[in-house]
């Protein structure tokens, strides 16, 4: 976790291939309040594209990403 | 004398304002799938989940080679005139019956995509279906192309939001979304 952010929520994707990854933070967003920061760790590379792609369509924003060999984290800020 | 004029302006604004209002899309993307290949069915509903993830409505519209994709395994029903009963047999009953369009290899191909699949964990198109239906995609089914292959409406998948329709149901979807694939 990064010590910066404060995460509400964290959700766990890792080893779930396309479409999974956008699918589960598509829902797993709705679980906080809007302004608060969902952490969500993917393994899947097409995530790094993805998320961001996601986050702009959805009006969402991501603060941060970090990348640890194959685990990618992104802390995102629910906005709507 | 003026102010009579500033309001009959805004009342032509406001009917063209509902004018356009009526004609712009929805952020809603509308799906033929004509496809009854696995690899072409297994696309069509990770855009479909896609696009549900991204904020979209999704309606499916499955015809001709897409059509038996949805039979159900496990239903059988009766009452089928010859053609439909040839139909019924020689096309695939479901989804675990649907082959890849390339590389099938009398079926080795299509098995081994799978257990590849599992592998790698990449959803199978049995999980994909599950997954629409929980995410509120819609299904319409061609009347036309059940009619043809001599397909029943009990031999479908139970599945929450699936419809059976026609080609002007698809089009007024069409025309409401902003997106239109043919897969």
């Amino acid at each position: 976790m990064s010590d910066d952010i404060q995460v509400a929520k964290v959700f766990d994707l890792k080893g779930l291939a396309c479409p999974m990854p956008v699918v589960k933070v598509s829902k797993g967003i709705k679980e906080v309040e809007v302004g608060e920061v969902i952490e969500a760790q993917t393994t899947d590379p097409g995530s790094l594209t993805d998320f961001p792609a996601w986050a702009k369509t959805s009006g969402n924003e991501i603060v941060k990403t970090e990348q640890e060999d194959k685990l990618i984290t992104f802390y995102i800020k629910r906005l709507v | 004398m003026d102010m009579q004029n500033i309001e009959n302006q805004i009342e032509g604004l406001k009917s063209r304002l509902d004018a356009i209002d009526k004609k712009t899309a929805d952020n809603k993307l509308a799906m033929i799938v004509f496809s009854g290949d696995l690899d072409k069915a297994l696309a069509a509903f990770i855009i479909a989940t896609g696009a549900v993830a991204m904020g979209m409505d999704v309606v499916m519209f499955f015809t001709f080679w897409g059509t038996p994709v949805l039979r159900d395994a496990k239903k059988n029903v009766g009452g089928k005139d010859m053609m439909g009963k040839m139909f019924g047999s020689m096309l695939p009953k479901g989804t675990g019956a649907v082959k890849l369009s390339k590389m099938n290899m009398g079926g080795m191909g299509t098995a081994m995509m799978k257990s590849l699949m599992k592998k790698k964990n990449v959803a199978s198109l049995e999980e994909m279906i599950a997954l629409a239906e929980e995410l509120g995609v819609k299904i319409y089914v061609c009347e036309m192309s059940m009619d043809l292959m001599g397909f029943k409406r009990e031999e479908f998948i139970d599945y929450k939001d699936l419809g059976f329709a026609g080609v002007a149901t698809f089009l007024q979807e069409a025309q409401n979304s902003k997106m239109q694939l043919f897969l």
